[in-house]
């Protein structure tokens, strides 16, 4: 049990895909604008992950291992189907503020990476913990970057006004580096610095 | 300067390892060199590259760029007058209205670049670095005189940690300090850094000046001569209150712009200044020039209806905006320039090149000069490493 646990915190702290393995940083500077997509596309990214973990992790032994990626991709490319078809229908706005970067999830290093390194070697469960702890791994670095982004470039947070509007008279005004892809790349940079401070063991000799 | 001396002897053994405030040694270390000229010799080989110490090249740079401050402050004054239909007052006024309009931009720059450098010198137990001595200068005279105070603190705290300490602090920055400020407010706030309204002073300060947000004159235009250009039907550039101004007048540079760009006569003092004391290169400034001169003729050759910046002739393009300053004070910056002298005559070059043409072919960015020079610091390192290595391979030829 103790060992389910570990597989579902390590992603979360010290082997955070995001802030300590570099992985999907182009989704990550790019839906990161507002809160909103940025949840939408944190969940996305976790479900996929979690049941493309699950699929491949019961047909690791049925696999032949020269035409693995194949049958990988071939999993995550339906199931990133699945969930784009459902937020069109559900969630039309998210899915036009997300664009092409829910289509693009199959491209994230993230998914590539835990199937190869995990669900082929673990069973089921495992994999389907491993999955959802690094799916909101990258959820949670997103959201941070996002609501920094939200709050200092637009002044809201979800859509709703956060900066009172005395500020604004008082000659406050939004930073509009913030809406832009750069910023997000500083405020990461921040993340990843922060992480490596605090924790030694991360840092390379 | 004996008492100074003495006192600074006095006080010296409390700094020290040991002493009562030994916490504060490199700030103690940091004013101490900046008064005197520091005596420590090296112990072992020989590795000077020059007698004076980095202190003393900022404030000659410093020193450089007070002709042209101080022309911005009188100049900020002369805008304000002449919009609200005063422009024959005393020149003494005009100069003070602009001076308590500068100042305060200096003041906050300089607080809080220093206040960063001093926090992250003492707290990695360094020596204070002096590098932001230029930059805290140069950042008041490249933004607008109408930029509010606080953003130009968090541009200035920004581009001190980003630009600067993440790389290892003065002399490790791979980009202009000054100028990553300056691209921070453009990208962050350009409301208040560009357009037709932030470049003349619209509020009388200590009942000096004019208020002018209902009292400016007839024909009224807070455009820059870039800004006009750049929307206009003709190359015709006008002043504040509508007159027409030739070469001459943008030479002279009583016109609206950031504070310190306007005039060309007050930069070429600094560059004499520079050049004489042997602070800036003259291949990187003059290979400026000769890269805008040759990049506007083409331009002007080619001709364009729908856009006049193409039609600018080659003189003005040199004389307007931040072309001077830039290539003066930002391009000639010896630690993000390249280092030998071949590369110098290419980066100042493509400097030019690049500035004439994000001015004639971006009609976003009517000043082209800050993103060149940033793209060029970008390039600095590899245009010197590939002639080093052309001149390690002549030699090694030499020696088959």
């Amino acid at each position: 049990m103790s060992n389910l646990k570990e597989t579902f915190l390590t992603p979360l702290g010290l082997n955070n895909p995001v802030a300590v393995q570099v992985l999907g940083i182009c989704s990550a500077l790019a839906v990161t604008a507002q809160l909103e997509p940025a949840i939408v596309m944190g969940l996305s990214v976790t479900i996929i992950l979690a049941l493309a973990n699950v699929v491949i992790s019961l047909l690791r032994n049925t696999i032949p291992n020269r035409i693995r990626i194949i049958v990988q991709l071939v999993v995550v490319a339906t199931l990133v189907t699945i969930v784009s078809e459902v937020l069109k229908a559900f969630a039309y706005e998210v899915s036009v503020a997300l664009s092409v970067y829910v289509g693009l999830i199959i491209t994230n290093c993230i998914l590539m990476g835990r199937l190869e390194a995990f669900a082929m070697a673990n069973g089921p469960l495992d994999s389907l913990i491993d999955g959802i702890g690094n799916g909101l791994g990258y959820a949670i670095i997103l959201v941070i970057v996002a609501a920094i982004r939200e709050l200092f470039g637009a002044g809201c947070l979800f859509g709703i006004q956060i900066i009172p509007d005395c500020l604004y008279e008082a000659g406050y005004m939004n930073c509009g580096l913030m809406l832009m892809p750069p910023m997000a790349l500083v405020i990461l940079g921040c993340i990843i610095w922060y992480m490596r401070a605090k924790n030694p063991e991360l840092q390379e000799k | 300067m004996k008492a100074l001396r003495n006192f600074l002897d006095k006080v010296k053994p409390n700094f020290e390892e040991g002493g009562k405030l030994s916490a504060f040694r490199s700030v103690f270390d940091g004013f101490e060199t900046f008064l005197f000229v520091p005596n420590t010799v090296s112990k072992s080989g020989a590795h000077i590259h020059d007698t004076i110490d980095s202190k003393r090249v900022m404030s000659f740079v410093v020193i450089a760029l007070i002709p042209a401050l101080l022309f911005g402050m009188y100049n900020v004054g002369y805008q304000n007058f002449l919009a609200a239909g005063h422009g024959n007052e005393s020149a003494i006024e005009m100069f003070a209205y602009g001076f308590l309009a500068v100042l305060p931009k200096i003041i906050v720059s300089y607080l809080v670049g220093l206040g960063i450098e001093f926090t992250v010198a003492q707290w990695k137990n360094e020596e204070i670095q002096e590098g932001f001595l230029v930059s805290g200068m140069l950042i008041p005279l490249i933004v607008p005189i109408e930029c509010p105070l606080w953003i130009i603190a968090v541009a200035t705290a920004f581009a001190v940690i980003f630009a600067k300490e993440i790389f290892g602090g003065t002399g490790y920055n791979i980009f202009n300090v000054a100028l990553i400020t300056r691209a921070f407010l453009f990208f962050a706030y350009p409301t208040k850094m560009s357009g037709d309204q932030v470049w003349i002073s619209k509020e009388s300060i200590f009942g000096l000046g004019y208020d002018l947000s209902n009292n400016t004159v007839d024909g009224f235009t807070g455009a820059t001569a870039l800004g006009q250009v750049a929307t206009g039907t003709t190359t015709n550039v006008v002043n504040a209150i509508g007159e027409s101004v030739s070469l001459q007048d943008m030479i002279i540079g009583l016109l609206p712009g950031s504070i310190g760009e306007t005039s060309v006569i007050a930069i070429m003092i600094g560059a004499v200044i520079l050049l004489w004391t042997g602070v800036a290169n003259w291949r990187t400034m003059i290979s400026v020039f000769v890269g805008g001169a040759c990049t506007a003729f083409l331009f002007n050759a080619i001709g364009s209806e729908s856009n006049q910046v193409w039609n600018l002739d080659w003189m003005e393009h040199l004389a307007v905006g931040g072309f001077c300053f830039g290539a003066v004070f930002m391009a000639t910056d010896p630690v993000t320039s390249p280092r030998t002298n071949c590369g110098k005559y290419i980066f100042g070059f493509l400097i030019g090149v690049v500035a004439i043409v994000i001015r004639c072919m971006n009609p976003g960015y009517p000043e082209g000069m800050m993103l060149a020079i940033l793209l060029m610091n970008l390039f600095a390192a590899l245009i010197d490493y590939v002639f080093v290595q052309r001149n390690i391979n002549k030699r090694l030829n030499r020696v088959k």
